[in-house]
């Protein structure tokens, strides 16, 4: 089967450098795809394994979920729980508060650094590529195990998890994370060590991937200053630098142009109730940003092989599988808010909190391959130093923890964010027992299937007319596309 | 296809199912500064790894057909997450993406021609969490099902090795949720040089390197254990095990003599040790945050432990337990310091 062929149908799959399995089927025509069916192909069916457990079990369970977001997990059922305790709930401290968002932001963060150096960057190595001015370079940093600043990006990565192993015990399914605070105190000097590593991960940033100073790149206002830093140096000057150089080369502002409509919950709640980033709604072509109504959140399943059709709020919805429904193919619903098909991750994050150069572009360009990756690196360099001001408050001595007594009826929401975007977690007690569980994860939404009016998800449309070159059976163009949304294909369908 | 030459790195299949992708990325925080020399130093060749390799969709299609069609030698196969068997028996739970097959038949026909088989991480080993409440997905693991041999493989099955030698070898079981990336590499190590034998194995087929500790050894809340004194909230320093549902003495592993990402363990980090290397801690029968108890008695004692000698021990502990020990038990911070003494004869 040759793709040029008119009419061609490509079943793509498995998609590696995703976290889980993930299959899409392609129909092809003169070259370009037409359209787009995504399938999440596995099924664990964790919101009813859930069903009949102690409440707090949830802590064990849901960051098992997934290997890659499995602090995001935790804090999103934290908040679930704090919700359902209600006047119960004691303030948690500050320092709880602030231990929370260090290992929130010490798994996001390196999220984003593993998704450069080991996902994104390694297919600009490919041979397709070779003629390019940029393809050596690109070999000999991002070549899967080989390439010298992905195995220099693995080594950072393996010290800057020492911060969750001293925060949290270990990384991945850390449970000192609770909805009354942490369960580990930090002392003076652990966290003098704590800070020490997040500067390390600072000179690694500075030296390597921005070859610049965060606050640098924090602070790029527009597109304008970003042309001027990019030429400002030879283009493979740090990785950044690179990645703009072949961004623009390949234009991938044009690829995986998605629907353009963008959401998130607010990540890193403050003691003072407020978030860092705070969330939103952004609609393409708009100036504003427009407060989220969760309660307009809806799941369908009409193309899942999971029972029922009807959008149903995740607090009345269900997870039964149905293997044989006719129409389904995949094991994902699909959410919507106000029956609008989102995205969210990184770029929604700094377009809801106002971040101008992605929002310049962004509304230039739209939501595509280009301003997806730009946003990642923009939100590293603008939430580690967050983190140093978040070590330096810390107050050993002073409370981690606050009593959450769980009541035996009641039921909560918990929002927060993932590395690749807005995590929800509802859930209901009843007779001391979880008696529902619910969880909407980012994936869910950005690989969405259809929904009961037909609407493809956000994926199902970026990947409409992504080229596909003669003879190629994994399209190229479509590998960018898919990975440009940091897939994590296990929370997906959960 | 020839045979592996003495020397030549031991060529790795590592493939994911009914699990969270958690011991690959475990894996990833090793403690090398350089990851790929790690591996290439032990003498192990990845073809192909989910999250570390280049290749995709049809390149890996074709590798796959190549190690079943036998034009490639497979030497390890490594499986990380549990076989999702249903629904009824079609494993349609997960089916391998562009192959339109389930996972689990091709578990099956890759076990077939490789010359060892391990379970990374205790949802491949024994189900794990994947398996947990009535398990839904009828998830089981490569030759186990909970503690019951069978599983997907068979109790039976055994594999050559890959040293001329008679032995044979059951499935490898790297049991731990996740399981430790010290674990796996010595385990793949020694393999590739082969200086781990099947009787390095314990009972349940995990490598006794580890398997023979006990989570409890090396734990740096020993001495409240030794007084019974005992946490009662989280982010109190005590010991966990008599109120808040710790495992650690009876669980088999080393994670408090070989830490997690840098100084860490899970008793280090403020919570009970759930027991995540052994067949069936996903389903304890009791919240895992808190001890059944009879009578006041911790129902899981110390492993080897007669319970009587505990009961004694545990009562004259508590009542010589210094005042320092149990007010520090109880706080988050150490609220009385020990007493400063000369250490030496005078």
């Amino acid at each position: 089967m040759s793709a040029a062929e008119p009419n061609t149908r490509l079943l793509v799959g498995p998609f590696n450098r995703v976290e889980g399995d993930l299959e899409v089927l392609l129909d092809v025509r003169e070259g370009a795809v037409q359209s787009a069916r995504v399938n999440a192909t596995m099924y664990r069916g964790f919101e009813t394994l859930l069903q009949g457990k102690a409440p707090m079990d949830a802590l064990v369970y849901v960051p098992r979920i997934c290997g890659i977001c499995s602090v995001s997990q935790s804090v999103a059922a934290t908040y679930a729980l704090r919700d359902a305790a209600g006047p119960l709930a004691e303030p948690m401290p500050a320092n709880g508060q602030h231990a929370l968002n260090l290992m929130l932001a010490c798994e996001n963060l390196a999220d984003h650094l593993t998704h450069f150096y080991l996902f994104f960057m390694p297919d600009f190595t490919r041979e397709v590529y070779a003629p390019r001015a940029w393809h050596a370079a690109a070999q000999a940093r991002f070549a899967p195990l080989q390439g010298l600043h992905a195995r220099q990006a693995t080594a950072a990565r393996q010290r800057w998890f020492q911060l969750l192993g001293t925060l949290g015990g270990k990384w991945p399914h850390t449970q000192s994370i609770g909805p009354g605070g942490s369960a580990r105190p930090i002392d003076l000097s652990e966290r003098l060590r704590l800070l020490s590593w997040v500067h390390e991960m600072r000179q690694f940033l500075e030296t390597t991937l921005f070859a610049a100073p965060l606050e640098a790149i924090a602070s790029l206002d527009s597109e304008a200053a970003l042309q001027q830093w990019w030429q400002a140096d030879v283009p493979d000057a740090g990785d950044l630098r690179l990645f703009l150089t072949l961004a623009h080369d390949l234009q991938l502002e044009r690829l995986g142009v998605g629907p353009g409509a963008a959401f998130s919950h607010g990540a890193y709640l403050q003691p003072d109730g407020a978030h860092l980033l705070p969330g939103g709604v952004w609609q393409p072509g708009s100036q504003a940003v427009s407060p989220l109504q969760p309660q307009a959140i809806t799941e369908d399943a009409t193309h899942a092989w999971l029972q029922g059709s009807q959008p149903l709020h995740p607090a009345q919805g269900h997870t039964q599988p149905d293997a044989d429904k006719a129409g389904a193919y995949t094991w994902n619903k699909a959410p919507r808010l106000a029956g609008q098909v989102m995205e969210t991750g990184a770029v929604a994050r700094q377009l809801c909190s106002g971040q101008p150069l992605v929002r310049e572009a962004v509304q230039r360009s739209g939501l595509n391959v280009y301003t997806r990756v730009l946003a990642r690196l923009i939100e590293l360099a603008r939430v580690l130093p967050e983190m140093t001001r978040w070590l330096q408050a810390l107050q050993p001595g002073q409370p981690w923890h606050a009593p959450c007594p769980l009541p035996d009826e009641g039921e909560g929401a918990g929002l927060s964010e993932a590395a690749r975007g807005a995590l929800g977690h509802w859930l209901r007690i009843e007779q001391g027992q979880l008696a529902h569980y619910q969880i909407v994860a980012p994936t869910s939404w950005n690989f969405s299937p259809r929904d009961a009016q037909g609407q493809p998800g956000a994926l199902e449309q970026a990947l409409v007319g992504a080229p596909v070159l003669p003879a190629e059976d994994t399209p190229v163009a479509v590998q960018h596309i898919v990975r440009s949304f940091d897939p994590c294909m296990v929370c997906t369908v959960h | 296809m020839s045979p592996r030459r003495p020397g030549e790195p031991l060529n790795v299949l590592w493939l994911q199912s009914g699990g969270c992708g958690g011991c690959s990325m475990s894996l990833l925080c090793a403690d090398t500064p350089d990851l790929n020399a790690t591996l290439q130093g032990l003498g192990l060749n990845l073809l192909w790894h989910p999250s570390l390799s280049l290749a995709s969709g049809q390149a890996v299609l074709t590798l796959l057909d190549d190690l079943v069609d036998g034009r490639q030698r497979l030497d390890l196969l490594c499986i990380e997450g549990a076989v999702l068997r249903g629904p009824h028996g079609s494993g349609r739970f997960h089916m391998l993406a562009g192959t339109g097959l389930p996972m689990m038949s091709w578990i099956e026909r890759l076990a077939k021609v490789a010359k060892l088989v391990a379970a990374v991480g205790s949802c491949a080993a024994w189900g794990g969490v994947s398996a947990g409440g009535d398990n839904p997905t009828e998830a089981c693991g490569l030759q186990y099902e909970d503690h019951h041999p069978g599983g997907w493989l068979g109790e039976h099955a055994r594999w050559p090795g890959v040293q001329a030698d008679a032995e044979r070898w059951p499935v490898i079981n790297i049991a731990g949720c996740p399981t430790h990336p010290g674990w796996v590499l010595d385990t793949l190590g020694a393999l590739a040089q082969g200086a781990l034998h099947p009787h390095d194995l314990d009972a349940l087929g995990r490598p006794r390197f580890y398997a023979d500790q006990l989570v409890h050894h090396g734990c740096s809340r020993n001495e409240y254990y030794e007084f019974k004194a005992s946490a009662e909230a989280p982010s109190d320093q005590g010991c966990m095990m008599e109120h808040l549902g710790c495992k650690g003495t009876q669980a088999h592993a080393d994670c408090n003599t070989r830490p997690w990402n840098g100084q860490g363990s899970c008793t280090r980090g403020g919570y009970a040790c759930i027991s995540c290397t052994e067949p069936g801690f996903q389903n304890p029968g009791h919240a895992f945050d808190r001890t059944p108890k009879v009578a006041g008695i911790p129902i899981g004692l110390p492993t080897d432990m007669p319970k009587a000698w505990f009961v004694a021990l545990a009562s004259l502990s508590k009542s010589a337990t210094p005042r320092r020990v149990k007010h520090n038990a109880t706080a988050d911070h150490i609220v009385v310091p020990p007493a400063i003494r000369k250490t030496g004869l005078k």
